[in-house]
């Protein structure tokens, strides 16, 4: 067993993709159309707002924090581009200039209060989480947006091109590009060193000459761009942009997070295992739909596999 | 107080408080090149406090520190670092979950040269992992073979080496050591203690604590005692014996 903790310990992102791949074989026994191109496209491009939102989250994990204002950071950045370009008519890539500021912006004012003032992750973003949504629905006036009223350019992300049998959104093209861009800077630069040292232990990395608050900060900000990022996307993939587009965004990327097997206790874990994540959840629910089950089960099922993971990373830690 | 031209490092009437309690009260240290300084002194005596404040580690309240004989002010440990004064803390300061070469180099990162270095910012894995290794076996640690090994997974002992490994290789005036041989066995201690020499034949200068009486018995030139955060005063092993020096630390006897 020992042996089967080791690898599990070396690469973190292993579980995962063993658990991926056997629901994958398992849902196209029980039903072969899952593995029909057009549900796998299917299945990929709902995945991508999650996989981006649950990509932010990641790196904030990673710190040992937390962050609960994903999805209202994303929905207000959406509101913000959709009023900004249907309402004022500026410019499409203004408005998604403004857009990426407010979501970095937001990411600033988590990061200031968890680094500055000192105050748990958790109970910050409790409190912006309402502070976003209000300023959203402040400034939609509660009201959606349909993406025809809007610039092209910010429903580009739902513009499909086909490869093989597949159809491919740019908005799933932009989310890999994001997340080889958050891996490569993770696993090979000084930056992402320091990150998983102050997550790991927060004081041995200031002893080693880490500056522990900026290097969190630097984190919280870089989110808040991928958060607005993932809003892109989302208007893509919604075609519109709505008040209550996934004012569940939290939970569902803290869950991609964890049973990609990235530690909530900071310091261990990884992008890879986080997108295979969000990929479990989405085949979760279209597997079990299509094998003409109870969607009370995918819940189920979703929660078994965040037990699960949480109890794994619990063991691995103790290898040895 | 005497300063020669082999004075390294000089610290003037620190004093620390935290809160109503006091951790420095008013304590000197000289430390001259190729010179093993000890501290000893029981719980709560000020050893950790003092060589936090000349690590950088804590910034005194009041009190000045000298560095060849200029005066310098850390402020964080890479203050330190950077006057060639490097630290083997007691928590050792090694992030578990990372591996041996990402812990020697954290904080001071090397680039690969070239634009990789310089716009992608890659910093040089593998270079890192050869140098480690390089550092681990000059310290004669036989049983630390691969770099890439995360430090959790690592004894008690090999860890307290890497630690003591790091300082050693980046330390060009001071190597300040905390409780080093704490967790080791009676052969890594040994190795430990052969570094500590090795260090001081280079010229550095040592400051030791530990509450092993026989190593610094046998390593240290002096021997500055402390007790309630004050220094007592310093005696060297051929002044004073090692019941002495308990007598002194625990207040049982007074200079």
């Amino acid at each position: 067993m020992t042996r089967v903790q080791r690898t599990l310990h070396a690469y973190p992102a292993l579980s995962p993709a063993v658990i991926l791949v056997v629901i994958v074989v398992a849902f196209t026994v029980v039903n072969p159309r899952f593995a029909d191109p057009q549900t796998l496209s299917l299945l990929v491009q709902q995945s991508a707002v999650i996989a981006a939102l649950a990509l932010g989250q990641t790196l904030i994990i990673l710190t040992a924090g937390i962050d609960l204002s994903v999805g209202a950071i994303a929905i207000l950045v959406t509101l913000v581009m959709a009023k900004l370009s249907a309402s004022a008519g500026v410019p499409g890539w203004l408005a998604l200039v403004v857009g990426v500021v407010l979501g970095t912006l937001a990411g600033l004012f988590n990061g200031v209060l968890v680094t500055r003032v000192a105050l748990p992750p958790f109970i910050v973003t409790l409190g912006s989480l309402s502070i976003f949504t209000a300023i959203g629905l402040l400034v939609s006036g509660a009201q959606s947006t349909r993406a025809d009223d809007m610039a092209p350019l910010l429903s580009w992300t739902g513009a499909t091109f086909h490869v093989g049998g597949f159809s491919i959104t740019s908005g799933v093209v932009l989310v890999v590009v994001a997340y080889l861009v958050v891996g490569f800077a993770l696993s090979r630069t000084a930056w992402g060193t320091h990150v998983y040292a102050v997550g790991g232990d927060a004081e041995a990395a200031r002893l080693s000459g880490i500056r522990v608050r900026a290097v969190t900060l630097s984190v919280y900000l870089v989110a808040g761009a991928i958060y607005a990022f993932a809003a892109w996307v989302l208007v893509g993939r919604a075609g519109a942009a709505t008040p209550n587009g996934i004012v569940d965004g939290n939970l569902q990327s803290i869950t991609a997070v964890i049973i990609g097997g990235t530690s909530l206790f900071g310091g261990r874990g990884g992008v890879a295992g986080t997108l295979l994540g969000a990929l479990i959840v989405q085949t979760l629910t279209v597997g079990l739909s299509l094998a003409g089950v109870d969607a009370q089960y995918r819940l189920l099922g979703v929660g078994v596999l965040v037990l699960l993971a949480v109890a794994l990373d619990q063991w691995i830690r103790r290898a040895r | 107080m005497t300063t020669n031209d082999d004075t390294v490092l000089r610290a003037e009437k620190l004093s620390k408080k935290f809160g109503s309690v006091v951790g420095l009260d008013d304590v000197d240290l000289e430390l001259s090149r190729g010179e093993v300084l000890a501290i000893i002194g029981d719980n709560g005596a000020g050893k950790s406090t003092l060589i936090n404040c000349l690590s950088g580690a804590l910034v005194p309240d009041r009190g000045k520190i000298f560095v060849d004989g200029e005066e310098v002010a850390f402020r964080r440990p890479p203050d330190a670092q950077q006057h060639g004064i490097e630290t083997v803390y007691q928590s050792l300061a090694v992030v578990p979950a990372l591996d041996i070469a990402r812990n020697m180099y954290l904080g001071r990162e090397e680039r690969l040269p070239g634009w990789r270095g310089s716009i992608l910012r890659m910093v040089d894995r593998k270079g890192m992992t050869a140098r480690a290794k390089n550092q681990v076996d000059a310290l004669g640690i036989r049983t630390i073979q691969d770099m890439t090994t995360a430090v959790e997974k690592l004894s008690g002992g090999q860890r307290q080496a890497v630690a003591v490994a790091r300082a050693a290789a980046f330390s060009s005036k001071v190597v300040i050591l905390d409780e080093p041989t704490a967790a080791l066995g009676v052969r890594e201690s040994g190795q430990v203690l052969d570094t500590i020499k090795r260090l001081r034949d280079e010229g550095l200068g040592v400051i030791l604590i530990s509450h092993n009486m026989p190593h610094v018995w046998e390593l240290a030139d002096r021997i500055q005692v402390q007790r309630l955060a004050k220094r007592l005063g310093v005696i060297t092993p051929s002044s004073h014996s090692m019941t002495d020096g308990v007598a002194l630390m625990t207040g049982a006897a007074e200079l």
